[in-house]
């Protein structure tokens, strides 16, 4: 994947050029609304997509879509730049590329789509490519493994979402969101808001991985790292925040959601934090953080005050900053050195100047030290959890505890592996990354440092616009300001300063014990192999039961579920009228009928097979003289002349084939006689009830009227059979032909096969 | 006299039903024969029932005199009656032929496909 070529900064040519460029260019054109927006208009953008089932591609440009858009088209081009020197000469870096654009393309699509099912079809395509990005190492088990566990997870709370869309457009009446958000307390007070609710909830909670969902999201940092640092921190797991935020307006309040967003939320962020603890692999220390930010941000959606939707602003945009860089310094560590094992490394600092100052950067903003814009960041979210008026001191404490042990995770991080000595030989002896790969942390980490030096910026450009779009106003929002005066916020992060740093000091024994308590609790992924392997058992018994191989046994089930089923359907809805049509009965009609009954019957039960095609030609002979009784003289002379073929046939088939049961064997089968009968009977019932409908003529009536005219035939079967459905016959033509060619070919090899 | 039709479908269906459950794959071949007349009487019969009344044109007239027979049903049970003894006659030439090949006419013991659960041969 890497190789000593790789580090001076050479690209993949045009093909990894042309993307940055674009998702540049994307970031410069979503940058041209941001005044409009800051200014409190929203733009929309439709196109007709399937107007008749009210789905167009609409999308909607206001605060929140374009806060998310411009961190996804903005960090995008980073990382783009990142890996096109991080994995450059790959072989397959053109499908890396290739799977990277198209998931930036499908999240931005996300996060602007107004359309109901324009968001699903991108949240969908969001999820494809991030599995074709996390099984980039396919050669891997873990990765495909990794992959598909992604895969599923996703794709099975997406279709909760689907199902939940679709329930709340067909409520609402409309499947476009602004004008759902609008009607927010119609949605509130609608009979369907709860299970909609669970549905989307389903859909946000795997997508943002909290708990129970959440073990898939450190699986998934089997991904290269740029794309960790995308999918996996900045973006795709936020969708399910930016779903639960886009739906705010509407949903929020309600006891059902204060309560499901701020348990989840709280108990994801505090059980993730302290997971990130114990890992000593650097990527999986933060892909836990992720999964914290991930439960603080669902915390404080799940609250109604303007307070707590600034510090979800706020969190959002500092964490997208700190994380996307700290994950990019990961990879230029594992890059330089070949290791991320935080056992290992140290010593990094003198060795990597640049990538330790833009980690330290990034790690003081995510630890909320001052002046950075994480400080600020976690002030508003002590100030919010503080105003929360359900539930305050959970709210309070979850924060000072997830943030306490961020603290810690900041130092393990970004500090040991810079500035104390090594644990143990590194695979490579370390050396500065090349430019393209330090633009991405340095950028990122200095932009938390500027905008918490001037938070004005943020607040009016990101902040307001997107506390705008919860509540209509920007006026409640909080300002975001480094010093606050000494107040109980400030009071908690002093605590968190001290918690941390006793936690980071004792993280070593710390680990150890936290290993053992992980060891002892039951594991979700061990649960979800097991889940799988039941699923797989499942079907294998399904199959075994179902596909027997025998073919009476289908032939059974077939006709048993054409009896249940239909008959079923009869019995709600038939109109059976078994007294009609018995006037015009003559004995000629009835003894052909007896006819065709007698030759069933015995081809049924005779044991000769003379009998049996005697039984077979009466049949076709009585069907023939149905057909010449009613008018029908076409019908009759073809059925003649292929029930005498018929007969032909089997006759000299006969010549080579056993006779039809064994001696001393009968075929005496009761239980295939009452399903027969109960067809028979389901046959008839249907047909009597078809027959009770009033009869439509108009297509025979204009084949009669144009028939002449249009075709000039007499014959209208025949008219109708070579010109107005001449297809049809061609087809028909065709069937017959292949047939005999398919006899022809299977009687010649007749012999051969078995003596070569 | 449609409903005496319909019943007679249903024996005519209730005896293919019966032989296609049969073991011996050469009475299948003599239900499907069964079963796709049964099919040609039910689109006749949906179509009703007219007797004596042909769907033709006389000479010299744009339009058949009066009610005659439904002619959409006839086309196609046409259609149908020769695509069934395609069908007929390629299973019967299968039927033939698996029986050269395996030595057995019941379809219990045709296995090649589907074999039995256990270590395959």
């Amino acid at each position: 994947m890497k190789d000593e070529s790789a580090d001076t900064p050479r690209g993949n040519g045009l093909i990894g050029v042309v993307p940055i460029v674009l998702s540049a260019a994307l970031f410069g054109w979503f940058w041209t609304f941001l005044e409009p927006i800051s200014n409190g208009e929203a733009v929309r953008l439709v196109w007709d997509w399937v107007p008749a089932m009210q789905i167009s591609l609409s999308f909607l440009f206001d605060g929140l879509s374009l806060t998310f858009a411009l961190l996804i088209s903005g960090i995008g081009t980073l990382v783009l730049l990142y890996s096109n020197t991080y994995l450059a000469g790959h072989p397959q870096f053109a499908r890396f590329v290739l799977f990277l654009f198209s998931f930036m393309l499908a999240m931005l699509g996300l996060v602007l789509a107004d359309n109901l099912i324009a968001l699903f079809v991108f949240w969908e395509l969001t999820t494809i490519t991030s599995y074709l990005l996390i099984g980039f190492g396919h050669e891997t088990e873990k990765g495909r493994r990794s992959a598909l566990q992604a895969l599923f997870v996703t794709g099975a709370g997406a279709l909760a979402l689907l199902a939940g869309l679709i329930l709340l457009g067909l409520s609402m009446g409309t499947f476009e969101m602004s004008e759902i958000l609008a009607r927010g307390d119609e949605v509130r007070a609608h009979q369907y808001y709860l299970p909609i609710l669970i549905l989307i909830l389903a859909g946000a909670f795997t997508k943002s991985a909290q708990f129970p969902f959440h073990f898939w999201l450190p699986n998934a940092m089997a991904a290269p790292t740029p794309v960790s640092a995308f999918l996996h921190s900045a973006t795709m797991v936020k969708a399910g925040v930016y779903l639960m935020a886009r739906i705010h307006p509407a949903f929020s309040g309600t006891e059902v959601w204060v309560w499901t967003l701020t348990i989840a939320g709280g108990f994801t962020a505090v059980f993730a934090s302290v997971l990130a603890l114990r890992q000593t692999d650097l990527k999986q220390a933060l892909a836990y953080t992720t999964l914290m930010a991930l439960g603080t941000l669902t915390l404080f959606l799940g609250q109604d005050s303007a307070y707590a939707l600034t510090a979800f602003a706020a969190f959002l945009i500092v964490h997208s900053f700190y994380k996307a860089a700290l994950f990019l310094v990961v990879g230029c560590i594992d890059h330089a050195t070949g290791t991320r094992e935080a056992d290992i490394l140290g010593g990094l600092g003198r060795a990597m100047p640049v990538t330790a100052i833009a980690a330290a950067l990034a790690a003081l903003s995510m630890a909320g030290v001052p002046p950075l814009l994480g400080f600020i960041s976690k002030e508003i979210q002590y100030a919010g959890g503080l105003e929360v008026a359900s539930s305050p001191v959970f709210v309070v404490s979850a924060v000072l505890a997830a943030s306490s042990l961020m603290f810690a995770v900041a130092g393990i991080v970004a500090f040991r592996p810079f500035w104390r000595p090594p644990g143990g030989e590194m695979p490579k002896s370390p050396h500065e990354a090349p430019w393209p790969m330090l633009a991405g942390p340095v950028i990122l980490a200095t932009l938390g440092l500027v905008f918490g030096l001037f938070p004005g910026v943020v607040q009016t450009a990101l902040v307001n616009p997107t506390v705008a779009g919860f509540l209509g106003t920007a006026e409640g929002a909080a300002t975001l300001k480094l010093w606050a005066g000494v107040n109980l916020p400030l009071m908690l992060s002093l605590a968190t300063f001290a918690i941390g740093f006793i936690l980071y000091a004792v993280h070593r024994p710390l680990r150890a014990y936290l290993a053992r308590l992980d060891a002892a609790a039951p594991n979700f992924d061990r649960g979800w192999d097991r889940f799988l392997d039941w699923l797989k058992g499942l079907a294998a018994w399904q199959t075994r039961v179902i596909q027997t191989g025998v073919l009476r046994q289908y032939m059974w089930t077939t006709f048993a579920v054409i009896v249940v089923g239909v008959g079923a359907t009869l019995a709600i809805k038939g109109n059976v009228n078994l007294a009609a049509a018995f006037d015009d009965v003559t004995w000629r009609n009835t003894a052909i009928l007896l006819l065709i009954c007698a030759g069933t019957i015995l081809t049924m039960i005779t044991r000769s097979r003379v009998a049996a095609i005697t039984g077979l030609g009466v049949v076709g002979i009585g069907v023939a003289l149905v057909f010449i009784l009613f008018s029908a003289p076409d019908v009759a002379i073809t059925q003649l002349l292929v029930e005498t073929l018929v007969v032909v046939l089997v006759a000299v088939a006969l010549l080579r084939l056993p006779f039809l049961d064994k001696r001393g064997e009968s075929d005496h089968r009761p239980a295939d006689a009452m399903l027969a009968v109960a067809v028979g009977t389901v046959v008839t019932l249907t047909l009597l009830a078809v027959l009770n409908e009033p009869f439509d003529r108009r297509l025979t009536d204009y084949f009669d009227a144009t028939s002449w005219p249009a075709a000039f035939g007499r014959n209208i079967v025949n008219v109708i059979l070579v010109d107005f459905r001449a297809l049809d016959t061609f087809g028909e033509i065709a069937v017959v032909v292949i047939a005999a060619l398919a006899s022809y070919a299977l009687l010649r090899t007749t012999k051969g096969r078995k003596d070569p | 006299m449609e409903s005496l039709l319909a019943i007679t479908i249903g024996v005519l269906v209730a005896g293919s039903v019966y032989l296609m459950l049969a073991r011996n794959v050469l009475r299948f071949i003599f239900g499907l024969v069964l079963i796709s007349n049964a099919a040609n009487l039910t689109i006749f019969a949906g179509g009703r029932l007219t007797e004596g009344a042909p769907p033709l044109i006389a000479e010299g007239a744009d339009a058949p005199a009066g009610l005659v027979a439904n002619a959409l049903p006839q086309a196609l049970v046409l259609t149908a009656i020769v695509i069934g003894f395609g069908l007929f006659a390629f299973a019967l030439v299968l039927v033939v032929r698996a029986y050269t090949e395996l030595g057995t006419l019941n379809s219990d013991e045709m296995r090649v496909a589907e074999p039995k659960e256990g270590p395959a041969k």
